[in-house]
């Protein structure tokens, strides 16, 4: 029994779940083709909410702060990368590959940007009062959000906004009967860049030492003798500069956004967090992944039950770990 | 007392409504290993905490080395060179051994003499070196809070009750760490195995219901059985 636990652990553990959860699909759907872009597909979702689940999730691990007004980052992320894509309309449809890229990298960066300073305003203003209180967390952020909601609406109306693709990211690449969109394997390789570049941050720097070790024990970091409050409106900015880098992604990939964006995508997003681990980088990877893979494939083989399909993956995952699949703390 | 290192002077601290500490006063004398002695729930821990500024004191002042503080922020209370080490060991399970004594040492750097008396001292943190600390035993991750205590030095170090919960063997090879430990640096322990504390300590105070009732030497308290009785007879392995 515990022989091949320690095999599976050796090769991974639950970070296998979602080879196993592809291996399942690739026998359910029969369709080596489909199975692929149904694959790809999820894999490219899950890296997107991974890139808003973050951000959420090491401000709740650090912090202890429950931002429902998260979700307005992701939506600021979107419209502003639209308008972005928009004003760069000649860059965007251009022949040039270059500036194809050059007007995404832009859309994505004002995003982030933007992210990044409303976060600075929002930890000042909004969060800061509340440290320490659940309740007034929650009743102060999701105001911020209605809020920020009705801000979106005044500036880009109520009507659904299109976004503007880069040609560059236009059609798909074909490999006999597989086709693969691009922009899903763009936005696959950009959460896979982020995730090195916070992995790295946090397992080969000073301050993702003390970032992981504030997620444990917030009162022995200071008792060390560092200023823990000083690196909340770092981490702060980070999460919410994330959210919004998502949320731009995101923009592009539906094509058509609403100022509903990021309050639909919280549900998701809060399952990631919760299934992964609270406070924890690798467990948002997986959870992400999990929920994008799982959304896909039950889409396409029990279509009445995708929405009810992530709901059911993290009640599996609680009764089987209450504290999520790579929990940032133990024992 | 010119001499003391710490002072506390009139403290009084409150935890959400109740008020625990009611006036605690006492000095620490410079070198050695002073002990803070009581029953549960007598204001030991409370009075560690209040003194690293983890809660606030209403009233009175704490002062280190002629330095009031009462008000400063824990991070700055450490960075004047007072350690702590809390009764929950306060070890960062996620983090490998090296990287928690590597959170401790200000430069992020270690001075290898001093790293080496530590191994000298604590064994069993370098055999398991690079190994996440939730893995290690209960002693050794109070060997790893210690040592993370002294990985640079320290004036005064605050210790929780370390023998809690340690086999007879580990809480001897504690002693023998202390003594080394108090030979530079001044020790205040909170404890409640008089064994232990009669084994290290020199100067003694007796806390109860948040109210210093006693204060001497160790050697006075340890012979005298009928004061140990008055004083501690509910709780302490006074045997």
């Amino acid at each position: 029994m515990s022989d091949w636990r320690h095999t599976i652990d050796r090769f991974g553990g639950v970070m296998l779940l979602p080879v196993a959860l592809a291996a399942l699909a690739f026998v359910a759907i029969a369709q080596p083709s489909t199975w692929v872009t149904l694959t790809v597909a999820g894999l490219a979702m899950g890296m997107m909410i991974f890139l808003m689940a973050s951000g959420l999730s090491l401000i709740f691990g650090l912090m202890d702060v429950l931002n429902f007004g998260h979700a307005a980052f992701v939506t600021f992320g979107a419209f502003i990368a639209a308008s972005v894509l928009a004003a760069l309309a000649a860059w965007v449809q251009g022949d040039s590959a270059l500036l194809n890229i050059v007007a995404l990298l832009a859309a994505v960066a004002a995003a982030a940007t933007f992210g990044a300073a409303s976060g600075w305003f929002f930890e000042r203003v909004i969060v800061r009062p509340v440290y320490r209180d659940h309740l007034r967390q929650i009743l102060i952020t999701i105001g911020a959000l209605i809020v920020a909601e009705q801000i979106v609406l005044a500036v880009w109306g109520g009507a659904p906004v299109a976004v503007p693709r880069p040609a560059i990211l236009e059609g798909s690449l074909v490999f006999g009967d597989i086709s693969v969109e691009i922009y899903r394997l763009f936005a696959f390789l950009l959460g896979l860049a982020v995730y090195v570049g916070l992995h790295l941050t946090l397992n080969r720097t000073r301050i993702g030492l003390l970032i992981r070790a504030g997620v444990e024990n917030r009162e022995m970091v200071e008792a060390l003798g560092y200023r823990i409050d000083r690196l909340f409106i770092g981490v702060f900015m980070a999460g919410s500069a994330l959210a919004a880098m998502g949320g731009a992604m995101w923009a592009g990939y539906q094509g058509l956004i609403t100022g509903a964006v990021g309050s639909e995508l919280m549900i998701l997003v809060f399952i990631v967090v919760i299934i992964g681990g609270l406070g924890s980088i690798e467990g948002s990877l997986l959870g992400a992944v999990l929920v994008g893979l799982m959304a896909n494939y039950v889409a396409f083989l029990f279509p009445k039950l995708s929405l009810a399909s992530n709901m059911l993956l993290m009640m599996a995952v609680l009764l089987w770990r209450p504290y999520g699949l790579k929990p940032a703390v133990k024992g | 007392m010119s001499d003391a290192i710490l002072r506390l002077d009139d403290v009084h601290t409150d935890i959400a409504q109740y008020h625990v500490l009611h006036g605690v006063s006492f000095d620490v004398p410079e070198g050695g290993v002073h002990v803070l002695l009581g029953r549960n729930g007598a204001g030991k821990t409370t009075t560690l905490r209040t003194i690293m500024g983890h809660w606030r004191a209403r009233k009175g002042a704490v002062v280190f080395r002629h330095h009031d503080i009462t008000a400063l922020h824990t991070s700055e209370i450490a960075r004047l060179g007072i350690a702590y080490v809390p009764e929950n060991m306060g070890v960062f399970g996620m983090l490998t051994v090296e990287e928690n004594m590597r959170l401790a040492a200000y430069s992020g750097r270690f001075d290898g003499d001093r790293l080496a008396r530590i191994f000298a001292l604590f064994p069993a943190l370098e055999t398991f070196w690079t190994k996440q600390a939730y893995a290690l035993s209960g002693g050794q991750k109070q060997m790893l809070a210690i040592a993370r205590a002294i990985i640079e030095k320290r004036d005064l170090i605050l210790i929780d009750e370390p023998t809690k919960g340690l086999a007879p063997s580990i809480v001897r090879a504690m002693i023998d760490a202390f003594r080394e430990i108090a030979a530079e640096t001044t020790i205040l322990l909170v404890e409640q195995n008089f064994q232990f504390a009669r084994a290290l300590g020199s100067g003694v105070a007796v806390i109860d219901d948040g109210r210093i009732i006693h204060r001497g030497t160790m050697a006075e308290l340890a012979a005298d059985g009928a004061l140990q009785t008055r004083l501690l007879s509910l709780s302490l392995e006074a045997g």
